[in-house]
């Protein structure tokens, strides 16, 4: 709109804001840099830090350029006398009680503060009295502090406050005795919380686990894309002479903006644990030996092919972890249909299939993540959201928090949200299905629909029901019902997401999922399932499930990932159900006790950080990226290891030159498939219920690469024990 | 939010009272406005200073996280965070004070009460504050503030005449 629009003039170069923005906005736009330590577009303006001072005519005194509304005719000079002086006047202030530690300061070379002393400071201090001293923090395992360095610009207050919705940190004192901190000892503890690392312009707040490891300029910066949740977070790896040493994010505004989840920044420990495979392994009398790799890929092809032959390849399971790459899933797909196996499955936590005929082609959220920012209800079935995907979590809280989105939750236990929440149904996992159908019938009799066939038998609606359900259709027509991994988990999940379904028709809504791992859709797309092959096509046969696969011991197994039988599937802490007497062949980063027990071979590859390949996230995005680190001892990337098991194994066409190749095969079959159902297509119909307990993964233990993560280990949320419902 | 602790065993029915009367002058979602007065009354139930015990009960009360309650306490010179005497003692140093002789109105109170400024006296009845501030009765000065009442006019017989009276 016209009116909207302010003309104003910048070093003289006339240029356009819109009303309501602040100097610094206009500023940005037009490439005249003003310094600044406190603002962050993310974050609210403070001006507490004054840096960026900058002269508007007529205003008798420098003005904040990010706390000061652009008007009409308005004339700024960043880079007059006035304003360098002040911006200079500003930097002296605050170097009088930073240390100038820089030389034993991680943030050295990286560091807000040391690049606009460099523009901005003096080349010597006139402040002769004594510096002031602030005592350190300890917050816990992740983040470092050296408070004596701090500028007090607030943005990790802020961000706690903010963006995570937990503030834990504050400004207490006053005058020179003002100190950021938690007042308290207390570690934060929001799963955001390694972001403030990043916020922290100087070297206040830095890595606790890559304290004193190495310096920026050591280090060459490569994309990846996290492998701990569906939401594919873009961040960057630091790799010091082929070793990744930290993790940082890297801004996506469609995924997850500036932010990453602590899961994502500190999981890189785990890359490098001591139960790391560096060589091929073979079992020789009993024991696994170290042997060549030509040796170790003969071995798993010739066992594979001696239990096909003798037992048929029904009597062979082929496991992997939901979070390799689209390549690799590709090739164990093509791999095992080319052996005549139909036991395929990535679902290694999700014990009903009952109804896996009516999942879609590719689970996802069936929006773009940006526009859960604007929804307007959302129902979230059988999800502890903020530890199952960080960052979905941050979006539903933009919703509600910024938009005013009514929020209901139906959960088995009460989980805090750090927002706003228009109804909470907690009931036993046993009764889930059963309270969803009342709610179906709630939400039918608010908007004055019939109630389905499911529902028709439900309880009347108590208040909490009633109450829920009006929420949820008050609110505006932009809706989403996600059902979690807690809903994925249960014993029923045909029937949860069956009531859920219809719920969300009820309402008119999308029903979302938060798929497992990384690449769920990845490998849904690509047919590591029993039931389906690429691209949604069904199976010639239709073979076992995981839960089937481990639940019935086979002659042979192929677990591709670093699967953990007992960790990675639902028996969690019943121990292995694969018996010593089967032919065990584990393509993984890891070697642990629990696989060397079990395993034939085991042959060592790359993890997400040493190999190139794709995520297809869980609005369905496919996110390429490269090898960012060196591969730790003879380790070789999955998608090479499984191409040779191919040739060995005489499949037809395993002759890929490069992991693209594999990827653009699958891409051109999947182009080529007529246009396939992409939402769940249930009947709305109940299987009945199903014994078993509903098993809530700890956050930290949701994958091999995370758990052997020790700083995240040390952490108050990892101290959180197994739940079963 | 914050682990729930049940601020009826810590916060007394009387400073639940008092803390709900500002409450209401404030709208229905801006119970953070009360903190200071909740602060208050709190350090007064607890005879002159506040604990963190105090503090999360206070913020349990308002829904404030822990932290913002944190801020504000250890902000204003008013809320003590350690334990001192109950009878806070502050002697104004400023200039018209000082002036008019407000230094040997503090060595008198230094030596009469036997401690020194910042400390209490051993039986915890009086503590002797650090510095304070103009409290805006120049025109009586040198004056002294002990807890809500204001004593001007000072000499020190004066003083020895309030500190005996508050004994």
């Amino acid at each position: 709109m016209s009116q909207d629009v302010v003309n104003l003039e910048v070093n003289g170069v006339a240029v356009t804001g819109r009303k309501g923005q602040m100097i610094i906005h206009v500023t940005d736009a037009t490439d005249s840099y003003v310094p600044r330590f406190c603002y962050h577009e993310k974050l609210s303006v403070a001006a507490n830090c004054r840096m960026c001072l900058v002269e508007v005519e007529k205003a008798p005194k420098p003005l904040p350029a990010c706390a000061t509304p652009i008007s009409e005719g308005m004339k700024v000079f960043t880079k007059s006398p006035k304003a360098i002086g002040a911006q200079k006047a500003t930097m002296e202030f605050l170097l009088i009680n930073h240390p100038l530690d820089c030389p034993i300061c991680d943030q050295g070379g990286e560091c807000e503060l040391q690049d606009l002393a460099m523009g901005f400071g003096r080349d010597a201090a006139r402040f002769n009295e004594g510096k002031r001293v602030v005592k350190d923090k300890n917050l816990g395992p992740l983040v470092s502090t050296d408070m004596t360095r701090c500028i007090h610009c607030t943005r990790c207050v802020r961000f706690t406050a903010e963006i995570a919705g937990l503030q834990e940190l504050g400004t207490t004192g006053r005058g020179e005795n003002s100190t950021i901190g938690t007042w308290v000892e207390k570690s934060v503890t929001h799963e955001l919380s390694g972001n403030i690392i990043d916020l922290c312009p100087v070297g206040a707040l830095n890595s606790k686990p890559f304290r004193y490891q190495g310096r920026s300029w050591e280090m060459t910066e490569q994309p990846m894309v996290s492998p701990h949740d569906a939401v594919g977070s873009n961040m960057n790896a630091h790799v010091r002479r082929g070793r990744l040493m930290r993790v940082v994010p890297r801004v996506n505004e469609e995924i997850n903006e500036n932010w990453i989840a602590d899961r994502d920044r500190f999981s890189y420990e785990g890359i490098y644990a001591d139960d790391r495979a560096l060589t091929p392994l073979v079992r020789r009398n009993g024991e696994l030996v170290p042997v060549d790799w030509q040796t170790a890929l003969e071995a798993a092809a010739n066992g594979l092919r001696d239990v096909i032959a003798r037992d048929g390849a029904s009597q062979v399971g082929v496991l992997s972890l939901p979070s390799a790459t689209l390549e690799e899933y590709w090739l164990l797909s093509r791999l095992a249909r080319g052996l005549g196996i139909a036991n395929v499955d990535y679902r290694l936590r999700r014990p009903d299939t009952r109804d896996q005929a009516a999942d879609p082609i590719c689970p996802g959220l069936g929006i773009p993540l940006v526009a859960v920012d604007a929804l307007d209800a959302v129902l979230i079935i059988g999800s502890d959201l903020r530890s199952e995907a960080p960052l979905l979590a941050h979006r539903v809280r933009t919703a509600a928090v910024r938009n005013g989105a009514r929020v209901g939750l139906v959960n088995p236990a009460e989980f805090p949200m750090l927002f706003p929440v228009a109804g909470a149904l907690t009931v036993a996992a046993g009764a889930l299905v059963t309270e969803l159908c009342v709610l179906a019938r709630a939400v039918a009799e608010v908007l004055g629909q019939v109630v389905p066939t499911i529902a028709r038998d439900a309880a009347a609606p108590g208040a909490s029901q009633i109450a829920l359900a009006n929420a949820l259709c008050g609110a505006g027509a932009k809706r989403l019902v996600l059902l979690g991994l807690l809903a994925e988990r249960h014993p029923a999940f045909s029937d949860v997401r069956a009531a859920a379904s219809v719920i969300a028709t009820l309402l008119g809504a999308h029903l979302g999922v938060v798929s497992d791992g990384a690449n769920a859709a990845g490998a849904a797309l690509a047919g590591v399932l029993p039931h389906r092959d690429a691209g949604g096509q069904p199976s010639q046969h239709v073979g076992l499930a995981a839960n089937a696969m481990l639940n019935t011991p086979l002659r042979a197994y192929l677990l591709h990932g670093g699967v953990e039988p007992g960790l990675d599937t639902l028996d969690i802490g019943a121990g292995t159900p694969i018996g010593p007497d089967a032919f065990v062949v584990s393509l993984s980063p890891f070697a642990p006790e629990s696989v060397r027990r079990i395993a034939s071979v085991i042959l060592p590859i790359g993890t997400f950080a040493e190999t190139s390949g794709t995520f297809v996230n869980l609005e369905g995005r496919w996110q390429g990226f490269s090898a960012a680190a060196r591969l730790v001892g003879e380790a070789r990337p999955g998608w090479k290891v499984l191409r040779v098991l191919g040739n060995l194994l005489s499949v037809a066409g395993f002759d890929y030159e490069s992991s693209e190749a594999v990827r653009d095969e699958l891409r051109a079959i999947l182009g080529t498939l007529s246009p396939a159902a992409t939402s769940y297509t249930g009947q709305w119909t109940l299987q009945g219920p199903v014994l078993g307990v509903l098993i809530d993964v700890p956050m930290y233990q949701t994958d091999p690469i995370v758990r052997r993560a020790t700083a995240l280990q040390q952490t108050h949320v990892a101290a959180r024990p197994l739940v079963a419902y | 939010m914050t682990d729930h602790i049940h601020e009826s065993h810590v916060l007394s029915a009387h400073t639940r009272h008092e803390i709900d009367l500002w409450v209401a002058k404030f709208p229905a979602d801006r119970k953070r406005s009360a903190v200071i007065a909740a602060l208050r009354a709190a350090q007064h139930q607890n005879q002159g200073f506040l604990t963190t015990e105090l503090m999360d009960a206070v913020a349990d009360y308002l829904s404030l996280p822990p932290i913002q309650v944190y801020e504000v306490a250890s902000f204003y010179s008013m809320f003590e965070t350690k334990p001192v005497g109950r009878l806070h003692v502050s002697v104004c140093t400023n200039i018209s004070c000082m002036l008019r002789g407000s230094d040997k109105i503090v060595d008198h109170v230094e030596k009469k009460l036997g401690i020194k400024t910042g400390q209490s006296t051993p039986d915890g009845k009086f503590y002797l504050k650090c510095e304070e501030e103009c409290l805006a009765a120049c025109n009586n000065a040198p004056m002294m503030m002990i807890d809500h009442v204001y004593y001007e006019n000072l000499t020190p017989e004066k003083v020895d005449q309030v500190l005996e009276s508050l004994k």
